[in-house]
């Protein structure tokens, strides 16, 4: 079975946007985005020890290269990393055509992403790359198993899980309660340099330039600002009507 | 009164000193522990080596060096002033890099040493050992990245987020290190996705772990290399900010806040540099020989940056980073006897190459590394004899520059242990007399042995106001550091120790680690930035898991 | 202004949070709305009263259960002719968002708290420490709001209805359901919970973590801990809210005896209300609460929770 993971680089520490690009800083430190760090983990339970294969697939910059060393050291077998200058500032839009065209060439059985970003906080990624695709998506998923040509998948939503059955190939969003990701062994560390890693460029994967970037994406940043204050915070002193001062409080905020 | 010495941590050198097992070692050629500017000048001059020999890197094998690191990545750990001395970066480099290749952030443009009162400040001239004409403002923590970045091009294997936790030794001779344990809970059980540690052989082992190394710290004592005097550190606490005006030229301070009397032995001083035109950073020292349990360098920083001279550089300007770590202080008479031992050579800080009158470090470090570099290369030439081989070590680093400089300044710490006003005078004389008077080395004591006092010194430490001045726990939040909390403790200290004791550490620690609460030390690891300030106090500071602690990248 | 919005429902109810869009669309011009599911004509009065004009429904077995994919055969052949789509955010809705952007090419913006009337949206970002303003370069306008941004509000109209007929893709069809969601037996997780009280060092003791049991229990929301009393063995790892733990934004945050140190406020800080109890008038925490306690946790929480109580029955 061959299982394609989707990873991102993403900046470390506290984020900063840029105020002239309005775009996040990414020039700084980065690293594997923690949520996809649970993707690769479960890709390699789900491959075990039999003769499948994992290929880690990302978009990003040259430095990106740093977060498919992680997942390579973790164990995943092959990497793919679509870099192209045209690329920086790609929306939804933009970013799944990229996506989807380097993964339309691994014709994978399975397609894992994580939860979400921890720079754009998207959670919906997967959806339109799974829609170009033309693939069942089925996401927040707790639990995946895998048995002949069906993925069988536990998603968690706000009323609880439902189970979910789908044939392969097929796309899945894995939540971070799903695992505990591994920490890559040494061995593991030093044998990633050797594992085969491909850049490819926008031409690879059949998109146009002007299909990424700021031509290519249909929303935009228009200004930052600051968030509205929290409004009169209101401070009360003493025991004696403080529960029923909560109270009152809470009733105003509808939230009794 | 007590001396936090007479609570010796639980911590047995013994213990981190093991055999080679048989099962799965991964072996390397030579093996670095510390990517810092030592560690990294050695991989880098090693690589140099390799590319004019390449009949020894086929004897290597495929890992002919490998640089492991702790932290996060090269320069997360790494904080330093710094303002750099750049002959050891060019003769590493071979002059193949220019200057302005350096991740330096540009020339010294001018300096100012003041003396500080509470409310003034008197310009003094700069004392000849503090010139810096001709060195250039950097960051470590950057410096350290780029380095790595070279250290990797010259064919090395940086391996980060890796802690080397134990030496292993066969037959008295250094065979490698055994690296840490991931995935361990608090209470020391596996977790889920435990994984151990791994066995690392190699022909030689580099311990450039920096100050308060762990594994220079055992080996010192396993191979009796340590000389007659003890090692003495300084703690300095750092902030990186941005600014609205450029700072034009580095600052240097003593006097104010330290108390200048021999009583409460205060040494230090403090620096502002500028980095771009937007961002200084300034930064407080002060040696841990001090005796008053109220005293808390953090604090002294924050008090310090209230005094005009910072103030207004500071106004309006927005802290980005902040980090600490110790100096180790005792110069020329706290050096080992012997740098190397079968199968093992000691660099940079770890080793105590630091001159302190001229607070520079970064490019003894280097040229450090560089010639440990050739005595490892050396020692794995057909023909050649172990023993000697890393014995040339020492003979060169006694040739070097290091050695003629750190003698050169020798007492002048030891002189300022009587006060600011009789140890100026004796530095001056020092100084002048390039080294020949006084007479003799001062005999240095171990910071743990000085008997605590306390005064009321906290009274004036300035409540943080989130602007200018800050708290000990967002200060840890601005260092980066995200240590994973669900891990076995990495201090060992005793927490049954007198008040004076406890509370002596609840101000030393930069990062609130320790805390005195009903009677005892409460003590909090995640929060550890690893600066070693409790080694030289009387604990015993160990790696932590890999990874952890602080994430420094302007430092 | 056109805009349609994609109506959410579980159990034979629409959910609040789609009708508190469908209100802020028709504050803006027209609102339309889509129903999809089976049997769901009966909930298209429901949505008039909440201010749609018109609702599409989209009333058939073949989508009964709550899949995505389905439901972006629908939306894509009515969208077209509108100004803007509006979904409450949802593991569903955030689905079928997606998966309508990439099928139509449009902009899809999300995790959005309000926008205009001349269509540019407010998002917070980097922790809410930074308001973003965003826009759409083309239509429709895809847009994803925050869950609880708007209440609902009935404005008591009649909407027309327009039957859809269901045409599916392939693929759409592949996913199925073999076993619906049912209620949590134990109270929400953490990470789904509306409501959380969370117990710091201020609650003196492990057996005080009761009065944070009780709360949460009345308010019916989860327990969640600081990294301080994880620490101590007083709670455990899982209950851990801040920079080393679980990051949450429930509507409402209470935070007994906690002091707000900052690697616990980037944890809670995008709270709705944070209502804070703390006996030390200089906590940080009353810095960043929309309702700050000064007072004896011990003294105050059980009365609180009486209250509470009483107010439920």
């Amino acid at each position: 079975m061959k299982i394609a993971v989707c990873v991102k680089h993403v900046p470390e520490g506290h984020g900063r946007i840029e105020p002239g690009s309005k775009r996040l800083d990414r020039s700084g430190e980065g690293a594997l985005n923690h949520f996809d760090a649970n993707a690769v983990e479960e890709a390699l339970r789900l491959k075990g020890d039999g003769d499948g294969e994992v290929v880690v697939v990302s978009m990003g910059p040259d430095k990106a290269a740093d977060s498919l060393r992680k997942a390579l050291a973790m164990g995943a077998d092959r990497a793919v990393l679509v870099s192209d200058a045209a690329i920086a500032g790609s929306d939804l839009v933009a970013t799944s055509k990229v996506l989807a065209g380097a993964l339309a060439r691994e014709q994978a059985d399975l397609v894992l992403f994580g939860q979400q970003a921890e720079d754009a906080d998207g959670a919906v990624l997967w959806a339109a790359v799974a829609e170009r695709l033309r693939r069942p998506v089925v996401s927040q998923a707790a639990e995946v198993t895998v048995s002949g040509e069906t993925v069988r998948v536990k998603r968690q939503t706000e009323f609880g899980y439902d189970v979910i059955e789908t044939p392969l190939p097929a796309v899945v969003a894995v939540s971070d309660a799903i695992n505990e990701p591994r920490y890559p062994s040494l061995k593991g560390i030093m044998g990633a340099k050797k594992k085969p890693f491909e850049t490819l460029a926008l031409a690879d994967v059949g998109v146009d330039a002007g299909e990424v970037g700021d031509p290519g994406s249909k929303t935009e940043v228009l200004a930052l600002g600051d968030p509205p204050s929290r409004g009169d915070a209101r401070k009360i002193e003493g025991d004696a009507n403080a529960a029923q001062a909560i109270v009152d409080f809470l009733a105003e905020k509808r939230l009794v | 009164m007590t001396a936090p010495a007479e609570f010796p941590p639980p911590f047995d050198a013994d213990d981190a000193i093991a055999a080679p097992t048989d099962e799965d070692t991964i072996d390397v050629g030579v093996l670095v522990v510390g990517a810092g500017p030592a560690g990294l000048a050695c991989a880098i001059r090693f690589g140099q080596l390799l590319e004019e020999h390449p009949e020894t890197a086929e004897r290597l094998g495929e890992v002919p060096l490998a640089v492991l690191e702790k932290g996060k990545q090269p320069g997360s750990h790494l904080l330093s002033g710094a303002v750099v001395n750049p002959r050891s970066l060019r003769r590493l480099f071979k002059d193949r890099k220019r200057i302005d290749e350096l991740p330096f952030f540009g020339p010294v443009e001018g300096e100012a040493v003041y003396f500080l009162t509470r409310r003034g400040h008197v310009r003094i001239p700069a004392p000849p050992t503090m010139r810096n004409h001709g060195n250039y403002i950097a960051s470590l923590s950057q410096l350290g990245r780029w380095l790595a970045e070279q250290a990797e091009e010259a064919g090395a294997m940086v391996l980060p987020e890796t802690s080397a936790v134990q030496l292993l030794v066969e037959h008295g001779r250094v065979r490698g290190v055994r690296t840490g344990d991931k995935g361990r809970g608090r209470e020391g059980e596996e977790l889920a996705n435990f994984e151990p540690g791994a066995d690392i052989t190699a022909r030689v082992t580099v311990l450039a772990e920096g100050t308060q190394g762990h594994l220079t710290g055992v080996a010192l004592q396993h191979f009796g290399l340590a000389g007659e005097n003890p090692q003495v550190w300084a703690l300095g606490v750092k902030e990186v900010w941005r600014v609205a005006k450029p700072l034009r030229g580095i600052v240097h301070t003593m006097g104010w806040p330290l108390r200048g009397g021999a009583r409460y032995r205060e040494f230090g001083g403090s620096f502002m540099y500028p980095m771009a035109d937007d961002m200084v950073c300034v930064g407080m020292v002060v040696g841990l020989d001090y005796r008053d349990a109220e005293l808390s360098v953090h604090d002294l920083l924050q008090e310090l940056k209230t005094h005009t001279v910072f103030r207004r550089v500071l106004d309006g300007g927005e802290r980005l980073e902040w980090g600490a770590k110790t100096i180790p202080e005792g110069g020329f008479v706290a050096l080992p006897r012997r740098l190397h031992a079968p199968g093992l050579l000691l660099c940079g800080d770890g080793a105590g190459f630091v001159n302190v009158p001229a607070l520079k470090g970064v490019h003894y470090a280097v040229e450090s590394g560089r010639l440990a570099a050739e005595a490892a290369f050396a020692s794995l030439q057909p023909g050649a004899t172990p023993a000697t081989a890393l014995s040339a070590y020492d003979d060169a680093i006694r040739q070097s520059f290091i050695w003629s400089d750190l003698q050169e300044v020798r007492n002048m710490r030891q002189a300022f242990g009587r006060g600011f006003w009789l140890g100026g005078a004796l530095a001056s004389a020092m100084t002048v007399t390039k080294g020949r008077f006084p007479p003799g080395d001062a005999r240095t004591e171990r910071d743990a042995e000085q008997t605590l006092l306390r005064t009321d010194r906290a009274s004036q430490y300035p409540a943080p106001d989130g602007k200018l001045t800050f708290d000990k726990l967002s200060s840890v939040f601005a260092s980066g550091n995200k240590t994973r909390d669900d891990q076995p403790s990495h201090i060992r200290i005793r927490t049954d120790v007198p008040e004076e004791v406890g509370r002596m550490w609840e101000r030393m620690c930069p990062a609130q680690v320790y805390e005195w609460v009903d009677g005892e030390v409460r003590v909090t690891p995640s929060n550890c930035v690893q600066c070693g300030a409790i080694t030289a106090k009387g604990g015993r500071l160990t790696p932590p898991e890999g990874g952890s602690g602080p994430e420094y990248t302007r430092t | 202004m056109t805009v349609l919005v994609f109506l959410e429902h579980h159990d034979g109810e629409i959910q609040k949070g789609s009708l508190g869009v469908l209100g802020k669309a028709a504050s803006l011009g027209d609102a339309d709305a889509v129903l999809v599911g089976d049997g769901v004509s009966s909930l298209a009065s429901e949505a008039g009263k909440h201010g749609a004009k018109k609702v599409h429904v989209a009333d058939d077995a073949s989508v009964a259960a709550p899949l995505s994919q389905p439901r972006v055969d629908v939306l894509a052949t009515l969208a077209g002719g509108y100004d803007a789509v509006f979904f409450a955010n949802s593991v569903l809705a955030a689905d079928i968002a997606a998966g309508l952007a990439a099928r139509l090419d449009a902009g899809l913006n999300w995790d959005l708290v309000d926008v205009t009337s001349e269509f540019v949206g407010k998002r917070p970002a980097l922790g809410d420490s930074v308001l973003v303003d965003v826009g759409w370069r083309s239509t429709p306008r895809l847009a994803l709001f925050r869950s609880g941004s708007f209440d609902a509000q009935e404005t008591g109209g009649t909407a027309e209805i327009n039957d859809v007929a269901v045409a599916l893709e392939d693929f759409s069809t592949q996913a199925a359901m073999v076993e619906q969601a049912h209620a949590e037996a134990s109270g929400p997780s953490i990470e789904d919970a509306d409501v959380i009280v969370a117990g710091g060092r201020g609650l003196g003791a492990p057996e005080n973590f009761t009065l944070a049991e009780e709360l949460a229990r009345a308010l019916g929301g989860a327990v969640g801990a600081t990294r301080a009393v994880v620490d101590a063995g007083w709670y455990p790892y899982s209950a851990q809210i801040g920079q080393t733990g679980k990051t949450v934004s429930p509507k409402l945050y209470v935070a007994l005896g906690i002091s707000g140190a900052i690697q616990h406020k980037v944890g809670m800080q995008s709270s709705n209300v944070i209502v804070a109890i703390n006996k030390d008038p200089n906590a940080p925490i009353f810095e960043f609460s929309d309702l700050g306690v000064v007072g004896d946790v011990h003294e105050i929480v059980p009365k609180l929770t009486e209250l509470v109580r009483a107010r439920k029955s």
